[in-house]
């Protein structure tokens, strides 16, 4: 079985995605930090940088609450999505 | 939804369901919520559900639940890039009933599980959030949930590592990187012949397959890979801390395991069907929360009831005892007409003369030295040098073992240092 790409991975699962954003960055911190701890985090791959901007993408996001835990700036706005939405294991 | 229950149950997972269970079948007005579609929705995990505490709530449970494998084979392979040295153990025992392990898919196992739970009275709501606790002072009295204000004498937080519940009554800290392993999980769709040639199995028999080596760089975790029906789950889990002060994600040491040429052939001819990552509390005793306060108590993931003896990590039995144990001390308080903190402490009570808090007692230096590093690079590595040094003919005289030890360990690690961490195993594990 050759490598398969994060983005090839996630698109097998079943999601339902909510127009609401559950997770937000408060990028005037996000700013100052240097560890980008968030991009190696998220085993969905969420977060990028991008022009030393952290962005954030909800919608492959598995709700394991990483993202969280290892800011130690706070800039982790986290929440679970709504009730019915997000990730929908098949098999788990 | 006006009705005032006598109990809340948030999560149906394993410990939500089995507390779920056991207060419906006493005759209490239980209501479970569950934010996903269905029951099992959320939850995901490495596979294998271990021991008697299930079938102690359903007798044979296996005839009807839908298990995938009964763990026949257990393997564990240290490996280097190119090398594996495996132990592997199979009784007859553990293919006959009550076996000792199966191998589970969660969605459709906690759906099951919570198909019981109506059954035996209680009311399942699912895709409903509990977003807060509802308070009469200081004795949590309900739940808010999906805007309406839902009553009840006592809230069962069984929410998950990640509990929102246990935070919001504020008895938990933050969590810490450190006391977290981060899992995720491929299921490999596979033809069953196929599986069942590969891992030498017959009819319903199961493997249950770990690892640790060099794929995880040296950060405390490990891999495996368990045989379903038709599927495999294969996935690794790596201290959450460790990940990121190397820069590393744990998805590129899954890949890295998977290209390892003692699996890689394992998963030809497969199709990737799901791609799952969860949290695992591991730091046990640690970073336990308070387990109950006046009109709550906590159980399962939530109140980080898993063990890592490092071999395995384990925690579904003890969500299912510590469901079954927050459900006991329910049924006792609707008796003496008492929900207050003083009451619930027969929780304890209960969990200290179970497995539960025997266990993690037994093993509470476990996690600190699962983190030495020497277990995940260098030991593995030693194993595999010496394995290949004494399978190796090339002709020249033997040298005895002793010698070929020595040599293995020339350089990298001292007697001293060996037997150091020996000393530390028998604390530990």
């Amino acid at each position: 079985m050759s490598p398969i790409s994060i983005e090839d991975k996630l698109a097998v699962n079943k999601y339902d995605i909510d127009r609401e954003v559950h997770i937000s960055l408060r990028e005037d911190v996000c700013k100052t930090c240097d560890g980008h701890y968030c991009l190696y985090a998220c085993p969905a791959s969420c977060f990028k940088l991008m022009e030393e901007h952290i962005t954030f993408s909800y919608e492959g996001c598995l709700e394991c609450g990483s993202c969280q835990i290892v800011c130690d700036k706070g800039a982790v706005e986290w929440n679970l999505p709504r009730a019915g939405f997000g990730i929908c294991y098949q098999y788990g | 939804m006006k009705q005032r229950f006598n109990a809340i149950v948030v999560g149906a997972g394993p410990a939500g369901c089995a507390c779920g269970y056991t207060l419906a079948k006493a005759g209490l007005e239980v209501l479970v919520v569950e934010r996903g579609k269905f029951a099992g929705a959320k939850n995901m995990w490495g596979g294998v559900f271990y021991g008697p505490n299930l079938n102690e709530l359903f007798p044979q449970f296996w005839q009807e639940a839908p298990v995938e494998r009964y763990v026949f084979r257990h393997k564990f392979s240290l490996l280097t890039p190119d090398a594996c040295l495996s132990t592997e153990f199979t009784t007859e025992k553990f293919g006959q009933p009550p076996y000792n392990g199966f191998t589970v898919l969660r969605s459709k196992f906690d759906r099951w599980f919570a198909t019981k739970v109506e059954e035996a009275g209680a009311i399942v709501a699912t895709g409903l959030q509990a977003d807060d606790l509802l308070w009469d002072g200081t004795q949590v009295a309900g739940i808010k949930a999906g805007g309406d204000e839902l009553p009840a004498n006592v809230v069962i937080a069984c929410d998950g590592v990640n509990s929102v519940l246990a935070g919001k009554a504020g008895l938990r800290g933050e969590f810490l990187p450190r006391d977290m392993k981060q899992g995720v999980k491929e299921v490999i769709q596979l033809h069953r012949q196929l599986i069942e040639q590969r891992f030498n199995l017959t009819g319903e028999e199961g493997t249950a397959w770990e690892f640790i080596g060099y794929f995880t760089r040296g950060l405390p975790g490990g891999a495996f890979i368990y045989t379903n029906k038709e599927s495999l789950s294969v996935g690794i889990a790596v201290q959450l801390s460790a990940l990121v002060e190397n820069k590393i994600t744990v998805n590129d040491l899954l890949e890295d395991f998977k290209q390892h040429p003692a699996v890689a052939g394992l998963f030809d001819e497969g199709k990737l069907v799901e791609y799952s990552a969860h949290l695992i509390p591991v730091s046990g005793m640690a970073m336990m929360p308070a387990l109950y306060t006046d009109g709550l108590l906590v159980a399962g993931d939530a109140a980080a009831f898993v063990l890592g003896t490092g071999l395995t990590l384990e925690g579904a039995n003890f969500a299912v005892a510590s469901g079954v144990a927050a459900a006991e001390t329910v049924i006792r308080a609707k008796q003496i007409g008492d929900f207050s903190k003083k009451s619930l402490s027969y929780y304890l009570e209960l969990l200290r003369e179970s497995l539960v808090l025997k266990d993690l007692k037994t093993f509470k230096k476990a996690p600190h030295f699962l983190e030495n590093p020497r277990i995940y690079s260098l030991y593995p590595e030693l194993a595999c040098d010496l394995a290949e040094k004494l399978f190796t003919n090339d002709g020249r005289p033997r040298k005895k073992t002793w010698e070929l030890l020595r040599q293995a360990m020339d350089g990298k690690v001292s007697f001293w240092q060996i037997a150091r961490d020996l000393m530390h195993i028998k604390g530990a594990i």
